[in-house]
C-alpha cells in the first residue's frame, strides 16, 4: 500500500519533464477547453435566462455569474503561484517555475474582472461603484502584489536568476498580503456580504443565515467549476508556451555559438 | 558587525551620502499639502496623521534604491558576502543603517512637521510613539525590496511597486494608531499590532533578504 502511494507520488513528479509535461497537456487540453466551454455557457445561459430575479435586488443579482467565479479564481491562482514557487525553491523543476509565471497574468485578468463586476453590481446596489470596504480593498492589494510579481520576471533577463527572486518574493508577498486582509478588515467595516456560497453549514442546512438560495446555486456551481477548468487550461496552454519560448531562446544561442 | 555599521554610517553622512535628503523630501511633502487641500486648519488637522505617516513612508521609500545599489556597484557587497559575517547579519546591518539615516530623522523632525499641519496636542506623542515603532519595519522591508531589485540597472521604480504593497499592514496600523491618539481614542490594539509586525519583520524578514541577496550575487 505505502509502495503505491510512494510510486504514484513519484508518477507526478514525472511531470518536471517538460517532454512528458507537452505530451500529456497537449492530449488533455481539447478535454479541458470543451468542457469548460460547455459549464460556462451552460451556467451563463442558465443563469441569466432561466432563474428568477432576485426580490429585492432585481436582475443585477446575475452579475454574481461572473462576479464570484472570477474573485474565487483570482485568490486560488495566487494559491498555486505560491505552490509551484515552492516547488522550484525545494526541488529545481523548470516546469513549476514557468507554469507560476504563465498563471501570473491569468490572476491579473480574473482580479480585474471581479472588481470591475463588483463596481458595475456595487452601482444600483450600493449606490456607488467603489467603497473603501475591506474586501474590495483586499482585492486592490491583491491586484498591486500580482503587478509586482509580473514586473520583476519582465525586469531581470537571467531566467533562473528571475524564477529565484519571483519564488521569493511571492513567498514573503503571500505573508504580507494575507496580512494586509486582517490589517484591512480592522481598518474599515464593510458593504460587502460575508461568505454566503461556500460554506459547510449552508450546505448542509444546519446554519439559518443568509445563503444563496439554491436556484442560483446551481448555475453558479456550474459556472464555478467552468472557470475552474478554464483555468487549468490556460494555465497548461500558457506553460506550453513558455516551454517552447524558453527552447526557441536555447536554440537560437546554440545557433550564435555554432555560426 | 560594529565597523560595518560604522562604516555605512560615515558614508552616509559624508559628502555625496544622501543623508538629509529623505528628511528635506519630508518637509517638502508636508509643505506642500496644505496648498493641495486649502488652508482651513480643522481639515489639516484631521488629515494630519495621516498625511505626516505617508510623507514618513515616502521619505523611507526615497533613499532605498541607494541602500545596497552603491556597495553593489564598487564590489564591497562582493566582499562582504564573501567575509566570515553571515549575510543575514549583514543585511540587518544594512537595515539597521538604514534606520539610523533615514528613519530616526524622520521620527525626530515629524512634531515639528505636525504642528505646520495643526497636529491636536495629544496627538504628537503618538505619533512620535508609531512611527519610532513603524520606521524600524520599513527599514527591513525595504532592505528587502533592495536586495531583489539590486542587480538591475534601473530597478528604482520597480523598487516602489514592490515595496509599496508590502508597507500595507504598517502604514494601516500605524497610522491609525497615530489617528487614534489625536482624537483621544485607545490606542492599545493598533498599537500591539503594529509592534508585532515590526518583530516579526525584524526577526524573519533579514533571512528572506541574505537569501535573495545570494541569489544576484551567483
Amino acid at each position: 500500500m505505502a509502495m503505491s502511494i510512494a510510486a504514484k507520488a513519484n508518477a507526478l513528479w514525472e511531470y518536471a519533464n517538460p517532454r512528458k509535461f507537452l505530451a500529456t497537456s497537449e492530449r488533455v487540453l481539447p478535454f479541458f477547453w470543451i468542457t469548460s466551454a460547455v459549464c460556462i455557457v451552460v451556467g451563463l445561459v442558465w443563469g441569466f435566462f432561466f432563474t428568477p430575479d432576485d426580490f429585492r435586488q432585481g436582475s443585477t443579482v446575475k452579475i454574481i455569474y461572473l462576479h464570484v467565479p472570477s474573485a474565487l479564481m483570482a485568490i486560488n491562482c495566487w494559491l498555486m503561484m505560491l505552490v509551484t514557487s515552492l516547488v522550484w525553491l525545494v526541488r529545481r523543476h523548470h516546469v513549476s517555475a514557468l507554469a507560476a509565471r504563465a498563471a501570473a497574468p491569468i490572476g491579473i485578468v480574473m482580479t480585474l474582472i471581479a472588481l470591475a463586476t463588483g463596481a458595475i453590481w456595487g452601482q444600483p446596489m450600493w449606490g456607488t461603484w467603489w467603497a473603501w470596504d475591506p474586501r474590495l480593498t483586499s482585492f486592490l492589494i491583491l491586484f498591486l502584489f500580482y503587478l509586482g510579481y509580473v514586473a520583476l520576471w519582465e525586469a531581470i533577463e537571467d531566467p533562473d536568476t528571475a524564477a529565484d527572486l519571483t519564488s521569493v518574493l511571492c513567498l514573503v508577498g503571500s505573508v504580507f498580503a494575507f496580512l494586509s486582509r486582517y490589517a484591512v478588515n480592522f481598518w474599515n467595516q464593510g458593504l460587502h456580504q460575508g461568505a454566503s456560497v461556500m460554506r459547510a453549514g449552508a450546505v448542509t442546512g444546519t446554519d439559518t443565515e443568509e445563503k444563496v438560495s439554491n436556484v442560483f446555486f446551481y448555475p453558479l456551481l456550474t459556472c464555478i467549476i467552468g472557470f475552474v477548468l478554464l483555468f487549468i487550461a490556460l494555465v497548461l496552454y500558457r506553460t506550453g508556451t513558455e516551454i517552447r519560448a524558453r527552447r526557441v531562446k536555447a536554440l537560437l544561442a546554440r545557433e550564435r555559438l555554432g555560426a | 558587525m560594529i565597523a560595518l555599521l560604522l562604516r555605512d554610517l560615515k558614508l552616509a553622512f559624508r559628502a555625496g551620502g544622501g543623508f538629509g535628503l529623505g528628511l528635506a523630501f519630508f518637509l517638502i511633502v508636508t509643505v506642500l499639502v496644505p496648498f493641495a487641500v486649502g488652508p482651513q486648519s480643522s481639515l489639516l488637522s484631521t488629515i494630519a496623521p495621516g498625511i505626516l505617516w505617508l510623507g514618513a513612508l515616502l521619505a523611507c521609500l526615497l533613499s532605498l534604491d541607494r541602500l545596497l545599489a552603491l556597495d553593489w556597484e564598487d564590489g564591497s557587497l562582493d566582499l562582504l558576502a564573501t567575509a566570515p559575517l553571515p549575510l543575514e547579519a549583514v543585511v540587518s546591518i544594512k537595515a539597521l543603517a538604514h534606520w539610523i539615516t533615514t528613519g530616526l530623522p524622520l521620527v525626530l523632525a515629524a512634531p515639528f512637521l505636525g504642528v505646520l499641519l495643526n497636529l491636536p496636542a495629544p496627538g504628537f506623542f503618538w505619533l512620535v510613539i508609531s512611527l519610532l515603532l513603524g520606521t524600524p519595519a520599513m527599514s527591513v522591508i525595504g532592505t528587502f525590496g533592495a536586495a531583489l531589485t539590486v542587480g538591475l540597472k534601473r530597478g528604482g521604480l520597480l523598487l516602489s511597486l514592490l515595496v509599496l504593497p508590502l508597507y500595507v499592514p504598517t502604514l494601516i496600523f500605524g497610522a491609525e494608531v497615530a489617528r487614534r491618539g489625536a482624537v483621544g481614542m485607545e490606542t492599545q490594539t493598533p498599537l500591539l499590532m503594529l509592534a508585532g509586525i515590526t518583530m516579526a519583520t525584524i526577526a524573519l524578514l533579514p533571512f528572506a533578504s541574505a537569501a535573495v541577496l545570494r541569489i544576484n550575487l551567483r
